[in-house]
């Protein structure tokens, strides 16, 4: 590189940093105050973009900009006081379900509002042209946007420290029950939060128009974006976040620069592994203050008794039976039930009774998956010995991670999990001799004595089975009760000699194995195997069905596994718009059962 | 209680029809600017079939699923439609996994699958199957249509821009292969390769124009062409550098340019509104007046992959499976865009596609001096393929 396209690669970034932070900042707000994991901010952006567009075209695009951005704002509030007011005493991250429900909800709005087609935006009227720096052409918009970037950042900074509201929110974010207690009134602060959350990223999304078209793929693109600029950052932290989006995007401009593009898939979350592992607040966080009264206590898992024993062995009895009475494609539906309902397991082991979040448990079921078909097609294992030893490379894979997520905390631990799923996910894609790239593995087909659906469900049955009691066992073990003792006071578990990091390592490896051996049964049920199998949507997922299920409960991310399978096959064949569908019965759910389904199942005491 | 239910509404059949079924299943949410005029197009075939008859004194039933865009979705969706709506054939696809997944799947089951829309050469060559049948030209055939404009220009230092999977990369590997092979002297100077709809548009027009080009190829579309149209347009990246682009000339992709539409382009796509041969303007008309829309590249695949399957039908007399892939091989059928030979050999169908360039026509994009190119002529020599497909 030439000093004058070094110049113009940091200019690159720091335009990409305006974008970036204009997001972010909304989604590290909300979360700072609220501890809302809102996964449809990207939504909000995705919203304000369509908005701006529209209106662009009727009224010019400079008026569009604050009008879409007002009526995303409005829009916030909306949803903060129509659905999230009504769940934060719920467990948490079952705000992550809601707004997850919304992302589905506003991606077919947007679908049905504005049609399949990119939109286009109109130039920036004023800054359509280019200037010329160091004898390139660098677009006017590019300087507007590196000049507001660091304005909005001036903005926020004022109003989060010279005025009073700002000093409520700030109070709130290092200690949500002392501002409480001092008579802060949380409702309005938390809508107020979230209104302005949504009010910048309404804003990010129309600033954008000019640069990128609105499109219905931008709301996932964003929000993992944001979610990494936020954590890098340090939760809450603005300044941080500005810091983030300023090295992320220096990183992406500079290795498209030096012709590493292909390193753009994943520089993002290297960054933010490498962050995290030597400032686990992030770059400019702070450790939280730990919740003194958290909403819920955790109830302890019941131990089962002989009813559960007996409703267990019942519903094995008639799900073994099953075959006689049905149709081959209840088979196929059932086994993939089966595997998932084993992978909500594995995730439940270490969401529940560890206590650690992970938003990268897709990464273990991939491993399996991928590790079946690498031994089956590229070292001409036979099918049986593919699928024991398949789950060996999950366990490894979590094993190796596991050793640095159990070192954060809360959603810090979680988003380490995500970058090491999307490093691994990024590995699956890359290493074409190995991994097929981004087609995958093809041909991955049982043994010929497993190869009917009957059987191979059986198998499945039987093998998910072992996999869920051996989970459920665990956590009735001593080594359970230590989980468990760690989770809830760490320091009371440390004081008596409970190793908690090797007692978290070890669910986290376990947690992993378990995924693996639903990832390798679901390989050999499909056949083939590609790299979205371990990408961000299994695993959000797999949260899904956790908390739809319920944490609480043990039988009841089983249960969130069947109704999430069922509900997607069943959407996707009636409806056209099913993703709305499916969204609106989850958010149904989150508010009519906020402890999950499994929580209809349990005895009432 | 309530899981009984469940199975109970899970077992429960559908009553037993007298159609024939075409089991279809794409990615309608993913990629839905392709998916929906595609849909409307095997609608109208579906009408304009039953209307005149039907096949085999048979009306055709159209079941059309959505396979979440993803292979471990779409192998279940296909399980479903394969085992309890027993349909006759299979079709659609979008994307290259999903397509291989499903293809593979269909080998596995013994069930015809006419991959509509996947252009991976994977499909019909490594990876091909008895039972699979492609019908659009792959990613190698319409590389190939560009060569010979590109070979014209002469130009020695090229730079390549395309997303990174499959399509990009097997797009960008034809054509290094070809180009180099006409004209040996000719030098790749610089690699883009952003991850799919999620390019940094502006560092990469810079770090392209860094490498000072002659001439650049390109594969990106929908969301990513977008942006780097309007970067590279701001940029001064097109002025004295000419630019090929794959599939950018399809209607789904060229209209959401508008006025930014770079002129002098050399695309593949589809210029609905200029072709006038008979066929197609039978087609035209009819689409048009069905959905009061004009076709897109999508209306024309989804209309012959109906076709395809009725000819089949009619071809092999019967629904069997196996008299059908017989029937299916050699199949000589006419579409909107001419008539067409599904090759015996790959499983490929010789289908074409228009090359032309971008012009500006009352602030919309349009191709002009365009022409077409027959599939047939584009396809590597027999032995070549035959290497490549290890049946």
């Amino acid at each position: 590189m030439s000093w004058p396209s070094v110049l113009i690669q940091f200019l690159n970034g720091l335009a990409g940093a305006s974008s970036l932070f204009l997001v972010a900042a909304g989604l590290s707000l909300i979360f700072g105050v609220t501890r809302i994991v809102n996964f449809a901010h990207g939504s909000l952006y995705m919203l304000g973009m369509y908005l701006a567009v529209w209106l662009a075209q009727r009224i010019g695009f400079w008026p569009a900009v604050p009008i879409a951005a007002a009526i995303v704002c409005a829009f916030g509030a909306l949803v903060e006081v129509a659905v999230l007011r009504r769940i934060y005493k719920a467990p948490e991250l079952l705000q992550l379900l809601a707004t997850f429900a919304l992302l589905l909800l506003i991606k077919d709005f947007a679908l049905w509002a504005w049609g399949p087609e990119d939109l286009l935006g109109p130039r920036a009227p004023g800054f359509r042209g280019a200037v010329e720096i160091a004898g390139a052409a660098f677009p006017e918009y590019d300087l507007l946007l590196i000049v507001l970037g660091p304005a909005v950042l001036a903005f926020l900074y004022f109003i989060l420290r010279k005025t009073r509201y700002g000093i409520l929110i700030r109070a709130a974010t290092e200690d949500r029950e002392m501002a409480a207690a001092l008579g802060v009134d949380q409702r309005r602060l938390f809508t107020g939060v979230f209104a302005l959350g949504a009010l910048l990223a309404g804003l990010g999304g129309a600033l954008q128009i000019p640069r990128e078209p609105a499109s219905l793929g931008v709301d996932l693109t964003v929000i993992s974006d944001a979610f990494v600029v936020v954590v890098v950052g340090g939760l809450g932290s603005i300044p941080g976040a500005f810091v983030a989006a300023l090295l992320i995007a220096q990183a992406k401009a500079f290795c498209i620069g030096l012709g590493y593009s292909k390193a753009t898939l994943v520089v993002e979350f290297v960054v933010m592994a490498v962050v995290l592992v030597a400032r686990p607040w992030g770059l400019l966080g702070q450790a939280q203050v730990a919740a003194r009264n958290p909403g819920l206590r955790q109830a302890s898992f019941e131990i089962p008794r002989k009813k559960f024993f007996i409703g267990a062995a019942m519903l094995l009895a008639v799900l073994a039976l099953i075959p006689l009475a049905s149709s081959e494609y209840t088979m196929v539906l059932l086994t993939d039930v089966m595997v998932f309902a084993l992978f909500a397991a594995s995730l439940h082991f270490i969401l529940g009774p560890a206590g650690l979040y992970s938003f990268g448990h897709a990464a273990y079921f991939g491993l399996g998956a991928y590790a079946a078909g690498i031994f089956l097609l590229q070292a001409k294992l036979p099918m049986e010995l593919a699928l024991a030893l398949a789950p060996l490379a999950a366990g490894l894979g979590a094993l190796l991670f596991g050793w640095f997520c159990v070192r954060l905390s809360g959603v810090y631990s979680a988003m380490l999990t995500l970058a090491f799923a999307q490093i691994a996910w990024s590995a699956a894609f890359q290493w074409d001799s190995l991994t097929g790239g981004s087609n995958g593995l093809v041909g991955i087909w049982p043994a010929p004595w497993l190869a009917s659906k009957t059987a191979y469900y059986l198998l499945t049955l039987a093998l998910c089975t072992a996999g869920i009691a051996f989970l459920w066992k665990t956590i009735h073990s001593p080594f359970g009760y230590a989980l468990r003792a760690g989770r809830d006071s760490p320091l009371r578990a440390e004081a008596v000699g409970i190793d908690v990091r090797a007692m978290q390592w070890a669910a986290f490896t376990i947690a992993g194995l378990a995924a693996g051996v639903a990832g390798a049964l679901y390989a050999f049920s499909k056949g083939s195997i590609s790299p979205d199998a371990m990408g961000i949507q299994r695993s959000v997922d797999g949260l899904v069905m956790v908390m739809l299920g319920g944490i609480q409960t043990l039988s009841g991310p089983l249960w969130g596994a069947a109704l999430f399978t069922w509900l997607q096959d069943a959407a996707a064949r009636n409806i056209d718009y099913w993703r709305a569908a499916t969204g609106a019965v989850i958010l149904a759910l989150v508010l009519v059962l906020p402890n999950g389904i499994g929580s209809l199942f349990q005895s009432r005491k | 209680m309530r899981f009984l239910f469940l199975i109970a509404l899970l077992v429960s059949s559908n009553a037993f029809s007298q159609n024939i079924k075409l089991g279809e299943l794409n990615s309608y949410k993913v990629f839905p600017a392709f998916l929906e005029p595609y849909k409307k197009g095997m609608e109208l075939a579906i009408e304009e079939i039953n209307g005149s008859g039907g096949v085999l004194g048979k009306k055709l039933e159209l079941i059309t699923r959505d396979d979440g865009g993803n292979p471990g979705d779409a192998v279940r969706v296909a399980e479903e439609l394969i085992s309890r709506e027993q349909v006759n054939v299979l079709m659609g696809t979008f994307a290259s996994n999903v397509g291989l997944a499903v293809s593979n799947l269909a080998a596995q089951r013994k069930v015809l699958f006419i991959a509509s829309e996947p252009l991976t050469d994977k499909i019909v060559w490594e990876n091909g199957n008895r039972y699979t049948f492609r019908l659009r030209p792959s990613t190698y055939m319409q590389t190939a249509m560009l060569i010979p404009e590109a070979v014209k220009l002469k130009k020695k230092r090229w730079a390549i821009v395309y997303p990174n999977y499959e399509y990009g990369q097997s797009a960008t590997a034809s054509f290094k292969k070809l180009l180099k092979a006409a004209q040996p002297d000719v030098e790749f100077v610089a690699e883009q390769a952003p991850p799919l709809g999620k390019i940094d548009a502006g560092a990469a027009v810079q770090a392209l124009a860094d490498a000072k080009p002659d001439a650049i190829f390109s594969s990106l579309f929908a969301a990513d062409l977008q942006k780097f149209v309007r970067e590279g347009n701001t940029r001064g990246l097109f002025k004295n550098t000419p630019v090929f682009n794959l599939i950018a000339g399809e209607p789904e992709y060229l209209d959401t340019l508008k006025d930014e539409t770079p002129d002098g382009w050399w695309v593949t796509g589809y210029p609905w509104s200029a072709i006038n041969t008979p066929e197609h303007r039978k087609f035209r008309d009819a689409y048009q007046k069905r959905w009061k829309d004009y076709p897109r590249q999508g209306s024309v695949v989804g209309y012959v992959s109906v076709y395809t399957a009725a000819n089949a039908l009619r071809k092999a007399g019967s629904t069997d499976t196996e008299k059908l892939v017989e029937a299916m091989k050699g199949l000589e059928m006419g579409t909107p865009f001419g008539p067409i030979v599904w090759r015996p050999l790959d499983h490929q169908s010789t289908m074409g596609a228009y090359v032309g360039q971008f012009a500006k026509k009352d602030g919309q994009g349009v191709m002009v001096n365009w022409r077409f190119a027959d599939g047939a002529n584009f396809l590597p020599p027999f032995e070549e393929v035959k290497l490549l497909r290890k049946e």
